[in-house]
C-alpha cells in the first residue's frame, strides 16, 4: 500500500522536474497532466472516490486552459546564460529548501506512520453521522452540515474569482492595453 | 513515513520552480504542483489502513471508514484551485498581449 | 471561432448529451453515491466545454451565452445562501439548520436540505467554470495577434 504510493509519488516528482525544465512551453504543461492524472490513482488508492471524480475532471479543463494560452505565445522559454543574479537566486532556494526539510523532519516526529491516523474530530463524525444528517455519503454530510460556513465561503470565493476573470479579460481599455498605464507614460 | 517524505520532496520541487523560473507559464504550472502536493498531504492524513470509502450501507453498518473530515476540506480546494489558477492565467494572457514576452525580466525593463 | 471538422462535430454530439445526463445523476445522487455538487457541476461544465470546442461559434452566439450564464451563476449563489438564513427562520435559529423531516437513510428523497444544497452548489460551479472558459475564448477572438 505504501510502496504503490511511494512509487507514484516518485512519478509525479519526474514528472514535475522535467515539467519545470522543459524547453518547449507546450511539452511543459502537457508533463503538467503527468502530476495531476497520477494524483487521481493516489486518491484511489486511499480510498477517496469523490476526490477521484473532482480532480480528473478539474485536470482535464485546467488542461484545455493552459493550452488555450500557450499556443498563443511563441512556445520557447528563452534560456539566457546564468548570471549573478540568477546564480544567487538559485543558491538562496537551495538554502530555503534545506532549511524547510529541517523543519519537517523535526515535525514529522509527531506525525502517526500511514494508515494509523488519530484525529481528534475522527470519531463524532463517522459514528452516528449518516442518522444525524440523514445522508449516506458522509462527505456530503460533512460538507453542507457539519461544516456548512466553509462551503458557504467556498461559494463565495469562487463567485469572486469570475468577477475578477471578467474583469481583466472583457473589460476594454482605451484604444489599446491598458488605459493607465498609458496615460502614465503620456506624462512622464 | 516515507510517503509523507515524498509528498514534502513533491512540494519543495514546486517551491524551487517558483524561485528560479522567469518564465511566467512555468511560474504558474509550479504553484499548480506546489498545491497538489498539499491535497495529496491531505489525503494521506486522513487515511486509515483497513479502511473503505466513507459510504455508509444500512444493512452492513459495522465497518471501519476513512476519516470523512480531510477529503471534505480538499473537495472544496480542488474547485477552489481551478478557479485561481484560472484567473492567474487571465492575468498572464494580458500582460503577453500588452509586452509580448511572457520573460518576467523583460517586463521589468519596458516599464513606463 | 471556427468549428473542427466534420468527425469531431459529430463525435461530440454523441457524447455530449450522455456526459450531460451523468453528470445530472452525479448531482441529483449525491447524498447516496460518491459525487455530489462539486463533482456533478464540473462534469456538466466539461460536456458544454466540449459542445463549445466542437462547434464555435456556429451552435450559439458566445456573447448571448455568457450573459446569460452570468445571470444563472448569481441566481444559484443567492439560493444557496437563501436556504441557509431558511434554517434561521425555522425550526431551531440556528444557521444552516436541516429543517425538513431527514427520512430513512439510503432512499433517493432523504436527508432534509442536503439535496436542494446539492444542486444549487452544481449548477453554480458548472456555470462559473463555464464563464471562465468562455470570457477566454472571446477575448481571442475579439483581439487577435
Amino acid at each position: 500500500m505504501e510502496l504503490a504510493i511511494c512509487i507514484i509519488t516518485g512519478f509525479m516528482i519526474l514528472g514535475a522536474i522535467y515539467a519545470i525544465h522543459a524547453k518547449d512551453l507546450l511539452s511543459a504543461v502537457i508533463t503538467c497532466g503527468i502530476v495531476g492524472y497520477s494524483l487521481v490513482i493516489c486518491f484511489l488508492l486511499l480510498k477517496a472516490p469523490d476526490l477521484a471524480i473532482v480532480q480528473i475532471v478539474v485536470d482535464t479543463i485546467t488542461l484545455i486552459i493552459m493550452v488555450a494560452v500557450v499556443l498563443d505565445s511563441s512556445r520557447e522559454e528563452r534560456f539566457s546564460r546564468l548570471d549573478l543574479s540568477g546564480r544567487i537566486t538559485a543558491f538562496t532556494s537551495l538554502v530555503v529548501i534545506g532549511i524547510l526539510l529541517y523543519f519537517f523532519v523535526i515535525a514529522a516526529e509527531n506525525l502517526d506512520a500511514l494508515g494509523n491516523s488519530t484525529l481528534r474530530m475522527a470519531a463524532p463524525y463517522i459514528n452516528g453521522a449518516a442518522e444525524k444528517t440523514g445522508s449516506a455519503n458522509l462527505v456530503t454530510g460533512v460538507v453542507f452540515d457539519f461544516r456548512g460556513y466553509d462551503t458557504m465561503g467556498e461559494a463565495v470565493v469562487l463567485v469572486t474569482a469570475v468577477i475578477g476573470v471578467l474583469a481583466v479579460l472583457r473589460i476594454k481599455g482605451k484604444k489599446e492595453g491598458f488605459g493607465l498605464l498609458k496615460e502614465d507614460s503620456a506624462k512622464a | 513515513m516515507t510517503a509523507y517524505y515524498m509528498c514534502f520532496g513533491l512540494f519543495l520541487v514546486g517551491l524551487y520552480g517558483v524561485i528560479t523560473r522567469r518564465n511566467l507559464v512555468k511560474i504558474a504550472i509550479s504553484l499548480s504542483i506546489m498545491e497538489i502536493s498539499a491535497f495529496l498531504f491531505f489525503a494521506l492524513i486522513g487515511y486509515i489502513s483497513g479502511g473503505v470509502a466513507p459510504i455508509v450501507n444500512p444493512a452492513d453498518p459495522d465497518k471501519v471508514y476513512v476519516d470523512p473530515l480531510p477529503q471534505a476540506l480538499v473537495l472544496t480546494a480542488i474547485v477552489i484551485g481551478l478557479a485561481t489558477t484560472a484567473l492567474l492565467l487571465a492575468v498572464i494572457i494580458r500582460i503577453y498581449r500588452k509586452y509580448n514576452t511572457f520573460d518576467i525580466r523583460e517586463i521589468r525593463n519596458l516599464r513606463g | 471561432m471556427k468549428g473542427m471538422s466534420i468527425i469531431v462535430k459529430k463525435t461530440a454530439q454523441l457524447i455530449s448529451g450522455m456526459i450531460f445526463i451523468y453528470g445530472i445523476y452525479v448531482i441529483v445522487h449525491g447524498h447516496l453515491t460518491p459525487g455530489g455538487g462539486f463533482a456533478g457541476g464540473v462534469i456538466l461544465a466539461g460536456s458544454l466545454i466540449l459542445v463549445t470546442l466542437a462547434y464555435g461559434e456556429e451552435f450559439f452566439k458566445l456573447v448571448r451565452e455568457e450573459m446569460g450564464t452570468t445571470i444563472v451563476e448569481s441566481l444559484a449563489t443567492i439560493s444557496v445562501i437563501l436556504i441557509a438564513v431558511g434554517g434561521f427562520l425555522f425550526g431551531s435559529k440556528i444557521f444552516f439548520n436541516n429543517f425538513l423531516p431527514r427520512g430513512t437513510v439510503g432512499e433517493l428523497v432523504s436527508a432534509g436540505v442536503l439535496p436542494l444544497y446539492n444542486i444549487f452548489v452544481g449548477t453554480e460551479v458548472a456555470s462559473s467554470i463555464f464563464i471562465i472558459f468562455l470570457s477566454l475564448i472571446i477575448f481571442k477572438e475579439e483581439s487577435p495577434k
